[in-house]
């Protein structure tokens, strides 16, 4: 599921990354890639804030739609 | 040293002293200094230069490079402020200016600053650099929050598996800095080349090929290697001359058959794991990220709430501006009636001591005058810059980007573009210099183009003038609307030229969200005083010159009464009347008030002061004679949008080239003539059918 439809709160891995490579290159490189753990702190139509180990991300409108993810039970 | 015998102490002594003063030039080297954005690489930075700091630019990029010095025993360590960077990718401007750099430069050493609370993510940029062929220095900093969370870190381990000196400093109290002064001296240039991260067989095997079929002169062949497996584009477009990318395609082929995502993930991941388990060993209290996260969290979840979040952030933006202006207002006052004495005091001066006319006149009327309605304004822009430090070092600034972010994609424009936005509304210096942090030119050039119509600090007295006169009951209403018809006309205008000039997706918006922190004095206090120099600077140069050349075609002809009729100014106000008239102002002083306005927006209220011969207190009475309440609301709206100072548009040619300023003044004279002439025929249209 994309990642725009997690509740915050929810813990989720990430499957896939759709998007240019320089779109998603600094996000790979950040830590973020698939099979990657991650929370979503907060969310909402735009700006979306997630976080792995420690390190807080705010996605831009947009790339929320970008990302899938699958619920971690 | 002192461990000799006492016989052969005082030999030692004097041979020392022989030594030293052979030795006594300074030696010279020169270091990097890197590490993610929010390590606190400014702090050090700033606490071992101290005040002996040079900003610049990287050749060829408008991205800012800080370069500073500071002395130890007989070393001069110039160091280079590096961008705050992630990573050694080809991505960001930042990190190919940063590689460049190291590779081309050479320093003596690369000191990295490290959050030492969020060791795995910034070792990746470490472990980078270490495959880069870099001669590090790892400085733990933060470490008090570390030590604040019970987490114990070992760094002799992280030492001895990364192969270079650790240092822990906490930068914002000073802590740790000499020792990384000496860290810095005593590291030797022979690195040890040990550093490696064990790809898996596979990947490695590639590398060796890879490493023998392609060579880069002056880059490390393993490096390389790594970075064409990686899909990097810059490595990728050096190495197309050499007839090696048929090997490169079929390594990368052979790869990405057995992995289950692509080549460059892989490695990613691989070098993750490494600093996870490296992590691992080296901290005793795996760090509960949870308690990190729960107070920046929970004030997150309030500030950047779904419903909560606009209203705080006008809140936010309605106390800055509180603070600047209420504040500012006796502050400013204060310099103005300064400036006032000043005048006088050296005008008197110079005619005691029966000086030539023209001297008193340019000291008194030209320089101090014209400057002084400059530096009137500095307390407002202090505040303002003060406000903006705050904010930033608070970590509220960058969710703030994210609040305007959505707003902002519907204007065609970046989350980012608020900052410049915000301080465009103190002066558009610095609000089209804060353009830099956007990474996308198209985004970049888009709010520079559209930052002059917010409407700047130096124009508000046009407004308190004329809307004093006319609309004394409405004048902040009034007031008010000019800003919000600045804010509109940026939004129409940026979405023209969006789809004229920029077609195309917005850059998606990436930020990492510092925790929230209480912001230090002395930091903040550093920062506005940097971005209010700046503008001291820039302005103070291009107004002074601008007001002595005001000065002389408003003394010249010989004879001709200062500033009148007859003058050669007076003379091009004529020139332009004609052209002002549709718009309801076409009397020779409205041309030269406005044309002054082109070398600065402060100098209009003084000017038709002057041209009308009375002081300020008495322009609202002449005001009335000579304007309409109309007319002076077409006035007002062409000092809103007509061209911008020339500090302005030299800043603008600066970040950009020559035809995007023709297209910045080009615009911005046409619309603001347009705007000031229709609403000044349809409002007398209007009132001719009532």
């Amino acid at each position: 599921m994309p990642l725009s439809m997690v509740r915050p709160g929810q813990r989720v891995r990430i499957a896939e990354i759709r998007g240019g490579r320089g779109l998603i290159g600094k996000f790979t490189h950040m830590g973020f890639y698939p099979g990657v753990e991650i929370e979503v702190i907060s969310n909402r139509p735009g700006p979306l804030i997630v976080s792995r180990g420690g390190v807080k991300l705010g996605l831009g409108y947009g790339m929320a739609n970008r990302i899938l993810v699958s619920l971690i039970p | 040293m002192l461990l000799c015998p006492k016989p052969c102490y005082p030999e030692l002594l004097m041979k020392g002293k022989a030594e030293m003063n052979v030795e006594k030039k300074m030696k010279k080297t020169m270091i990097a200094l890197a590490g993610n954005p929010n390590s606190g690489k400014t702090t050090v930075f700033n606490s071992m230069t101290g005040g002996r700091q040079h900003v610049g630019n990287w050749p060829g990029v408008t991205v800012e490079k800080k370069e500073g010095m500071f002395t130890h025993d007989t070393h001069e360590i110039t160091v280079v402020d590096l961008p705050g960077i992630y990573s050694l990718t080809a991505y960001s401007i930042d990190e190919r200016i940063a590689r460049d750099f190291l590779l081309r430069e050479k320093p003596n050493a690369v000191v990295v600053v490290i959050d030492a609370s969020n060791l795995e993510r910034n070792l990746y940029l470490v472990t980078q650099l270490l495959e880069l062929g870099s001669n590090v220095i790892l400085d733990l900093n933060m470490m008090d929050m570390v030590k604040s969370k019970g987490v114990d870190i070992d760094t002799l381990k992280l030492s001895a598996v990364l192969g270079v000196p650790v240092i822990e400093t906490v930068a914002h109290k000073g802590e740790g800095i000499e020792l990384l002064k000496q860290a810095i001296i005593e590291i030797s240039v022979e690195k040890a080349d040990s550093f490696r991260i064990d790809y898996d067989q596979d990947i490695e095997d590639q590398i060796e090929t890879l490493q023998n079929a392609v060579t880069l002169p002056g880059y490390p062949s393993r490096w390389v290697a790594i970075k064409l497996l990686e899909g990097d584009a810059e490595i990728l477009k050096r190495v197309k001359d050499s007839n090696a990318e048929s090997v490169i395609l079929e390594s990368q082929a052979k790869l990405e058959r057995h992995l289950d995502y692509d080549l460059e993930t892989a490695l990613v991941e691989r070098r993750y794991a490494f600093l996870s388990g490296l992590v691992k060993e080296s901290t005793r209290k795996i760090l509960d990220l949870m308690d990190r996260l729960d107070i920046s969290d929970r004030i997150d979840r309030i500030l950047v709430n779904r419903y909560l979040g606009i209203p705080i952030f006008l809140a936010m933006m309605w106390l800055v501006f509180q603070l600047v202006f209420t504040l500012g207002a006796p502050l400013a006052d204060g310099i103005d009636s300064f400036m006032v004495w000043f005048g006088e005091a050296v005008s008197s001066g110079i005619t005691g001591m029966k000086g030539p006319q023209w001297l008193s006149s340019l000291l008194s009327d030209g320089i101090i005058g014209g400057v002084g309605s400059v530096l009137v304004f500095l307390p407002n822009i202090m505040l303002l810059f003060l406000a903006i430090a705050i904010l930033e070092a608070s970590g509220y600034m960058a969710r703030g980007a994210f609040v305007t972010d959505r707003f902002m994609h519907a204007l065609g424009l970046h989350g980012k573009s608020f900052i410049p936005m915000l301080l465009g509304f103190g002066c558009n210096i610095p609000g089209i210099m804060a353009t830099r942090t956007l990474e996308s030119e198209k985004d970049r050039i888009l709010t520079i183009l559209v930052n002059p119509l917010m409407s700047c600090s130096a124009r508000l007295p046009i407004y308190v003038l004329f809307a004093g006169a006319f609309f004394s009951r409405n004048q902040g209403l009034v007031i008010f609307s000019l800003y919000l018809m600045g804010i509109v006309l940026a939004i129409v205008v940026a979405r023209i030229f969006k789809g004229v000039f920029f077609k195309g997706e917005v850059a998606p918006l990436i930020m990492e969200l510092p925790p929230y922190r209480l912001p230090t004095i002395k930091g903040v206090l550093i920062h506005m005083w940097e971005r209010s120099s700046l503008f001291l600077r820039k302005a103070g140069t291009i107004i002074f010159l601008g007001v002595v050349l005001i000065w002389f075609l408003a003394s010249l002809p010989l004879g001709a009464e200062y500033a009148s009729e007859q003058s050669v100014i007076g003379k091009l106000g004529l020139l332009f009347a004609p052209l002002l008239k549709p718009a309801g102002f076409g009397s020779w002083q409205a041309g030269v008030a406005l044309l002054f306005g082109v070398l600065a927006k402060e100098v209009v209220v003084g000017t038709l002061g002057t041209l009308y011969g009375v002081q300020e207190a008495g322009l609202t009475s002449v005001i009335q004679t000579q304007f309409t309440a109309l007319s002076a609301y077409a006035f007002m709206v062409m000092a809103l949008v007509y061209i911008p100072c020339i500090a302005a548009i030299a800043t603008i040619k600066r970040e950009t080239n020559w035809k995007w300023t023709g297209l910045a003044v080009g615009y911005s004279l046409v619309l603001g003539w347009g705007l000031a002439v229709l609403i000044y025929q349809i409002g007398a249209l209007f009132m001719a059918l009532k």
